[in-house]
């Protein structure tokens, strides 16, 4: 899905004082692309991701998804958290069928939900409790609580964040899979640069909050992508600039 | 001896593992010869005031002793009953000192004296000879405490669920739950007494007053601290505001609730026995007051056990729900 972003401020209020997180940001990504979002943390890349998902409103400007503003949640778009946040009374199982649940479609899409539990590799774990899974499973239920409504549009805030260093590489691959093969839109708020530019098609940088677009990347490396390519590392480099850290490499 | 069958050594090794084996459990021949001894005591030992019903107590105990020394000798047998005896048979040998002491204080000596203090054997005599007023009593304390908790609890947690969610509810009723529920339900008593028709409504009523506030509280509090990601990951899957309530805010506040309702179930009991004792004119707690009336002390102290086994229960009922409810949390207490 076409998403088209226009000159959209945002801010909040902390203690009484207005706090900008947004200052005319724009951009549009094409249906089908995977577009990374990097910056420093907490530089409201993610307060992005949430008008995007309809659950802010932009202070001023026009967020459009599919030549359509954004004026509510839906479950075309869906937003994948960095906390995987399943709900601890339900099964796994129960997890992934809650968006078609909510929608009064489950009785009829059952099969469905065993699809994307295959999907995502977890398969006879149905009737396992959250607590009862490693990170990285979680994160793949939360994953699979999205795709099971068929989005046309993923918003990933951070998604791997918090997994250690050898999930977070398989599940990059997996991500990477994942959008080829549902043909979606992703938009991916990351602030590690070698993800970004590993996973996306396209990356573009913010600067400090409140955020603006210092660069926009086109990586043009196909699919699959070797870590080790030094076009990988060019662009890193690249990258670093934008965000005044070359020196550091 | 040649053969072993597979199954009964798979049984044997489960129980092993929790420490039960198939061997003679010493504990248990412990405990049953204790348990003969005080029957022995009982019988044996004549009586300071001669009273009924000693003999019925020797049996009983020599009863214990009897299923004791099987179950010791029997190894799993009995299964699941063995291996709970099995574990509690430390407990069981102080039982049966527990008795002796108390038989020796009270019948055979008089250290302890009639008629403030009761026998074993007399309050034996209260559960035979007046077990059927003490039955009915028990029956109506439980049926008056059901209505006024299920009002109660239903009534808590509608309420708690109405302020915790809408904003215009919590700012109306908010005042009215600080300025009322923190007042004990007994002090509304004598009005209730006065404006309901009946002693028994008016004590439903207290009851679930009594009920109502920690449900409304802890409730509400559950509700209130949702996490708000649950809300918009709800949201963004398509949930309208009655998914949210009942799917979403209801399930993450249970385990306050259970909270709510314990502490309810608590306060409860409080103000159904004062209930009794003042107004209903049935129940344990008008019985504990009639046989005050009569200076029946062995009927008092065997109806405060009753009172407390019938608690008990309840207590334990309760949480058997709460666990299978909560099934999904970890580490949850045991009652």
């Amino acid at each position: 899905m076409q998403v088209d972003i226009r000159d959209v401020s945002h801010g909040f209020e902390l203690e009484g004082a207005p706090l900008p997180v947004l200052d005319r940001v724009s951009f549009s990504a094409e249906p089908g692309s995977f577009v990374a979002l990097l910056g420093p943390s907490g530089c409201g890349k993610s307060t992005l991701l949430r008008l995007l998902a309809g659950l802010d409103h932009p202070s001023s400007g026009g967020v459009a998804v599919g030549g359509v503003p954004v004026a509510a949640p839906d479950p075309s778009r869906i937003l994948v958290f960095q906390d995987p946040t399943l709900f601890p009374w339900r099964t796994v199982w129960d997890n992934v069928a809650l968006g078609l649940e909510a929608q009064g479609i489950l009785g009829s899409n059952r099969a469905r939900v065993d699809k994307v539990l295959e999907l995502v590799g977890l398969k006879g774990f149905d009737k396992a409790y959250p607590h009862q899974l490693s990170g990285g499973m979680a994160q793949r239920v939360a994953l699979a609580r999205a795709l099971v409504n068929e989005p046309r549009l993923l918003l990933l805030d951070e998604p791997l964040g918090k997994l250690d260093s050898l999930t977070r590489l398989a599940m990059q691959t997996e991500l990477v899979s994942l959008w080829q093969r549902a043909r979606l839109t992703a938009l991916l708020v990351t602030h590690d640069v070698e993800e970004a530019i590993f996973l996306a098609e396209r990356v573009i940088v913010f600067g400090p909050r409140p955020a603006r677009i210092v660069a926009d990347i086109a990586v043009d490396l196909p699919y699959p992508r070797h870590r080790g390519d030094p076009r990988l590392a060019e662009l890193r480099q690249k990258v670093l600039q934008h965000l005044g850290l070359a020196a550091t490499w | 001896m040649s053969t072993i069958d597979p199954t009964v050594a798979e049984v044997g090794d489960a129980a092993a593992t929790t420490n039960y084996g198939r061997n003679i459990s010493p504990v248990l021949l412990a405990a049953a010869l204790a348990w003969a001894a005080a029957a022995g005591l009982i019988e044996y030992w004549p009586e300071i005031i001669p009273q009924p019903y000693g003999r019925e107590l020797a049996a009983i105990c020599l009863g214990v002793a009897v299923i004791a020394a099987l179950t010791a000798l029997s190894g799993t047998v009995f299964g699941r009953i063995a291996s709970i005896l099995r574990y509690y048979g430390p407990w069981l040998i102080v039982a049966a000192v527990i008795l002796a002491v108390w038989e020796v204080l009270t019948a055979k000596t008089g250290i302890l004296p009639v008629p403030f203090f009761s026998s074993p054997q007399s309050m034996l005599e209260v559960f035979f000879d007046d077990w059927e007023r003490l039955g009915t009593s028990v029956a109506y304390s439980v049926l008056l405490l059901a209505k006024g908790y299920f009002f109660g609890a239903l009534a808590g947690f509608v309420t708690g669920v109405t302020i915790g969610w809408s904003r215009s509810a919590s700012y109306w009723v908010h005042p009215l739950l600080r300025l009322i529920g923190p007042l004990p339900a007994t002090a509304w008593l004598p009005l209730a007494f006065f404006i309901f028709p009946t002693s028994g409504s008016a004590s439903v009523f207290l009851i679930a007053l009594a009920t109502a506030f920690p449900v409304t509280i802890l409730t509400w509090s559950g509700i209130a601290s949702v996490n708000r990601d649950y809300y918009d990951i709800a949201r963004t899957l398509g949930a309208k505001s009655s998914f949210l309530i009942l799917k979403v805010a209801i399930p993450a506040a249970l385990p306050h609730v259970f909270v709510g309702l314990f502490m309810g179930l608590g306060t409860s009991f409080a103000v159904l026995v004062v209930a009794e004792m003042l107004g209903v004119k049935a129940g344990l707690g008008w019985y504990l007051q009639w046989a005050q009336g009569w200076a029946a002390y062995n009927n008092m102290y065997a109806a405060l056990l009753v009172m407390a086994l019938m608690c008990s229960t309840l207590i334990t009922a309760l949480f058997r729900i709460r666990d299978w409810t909560l099934s999904w949390q970890k580490g949850l207490v045991r009652w």
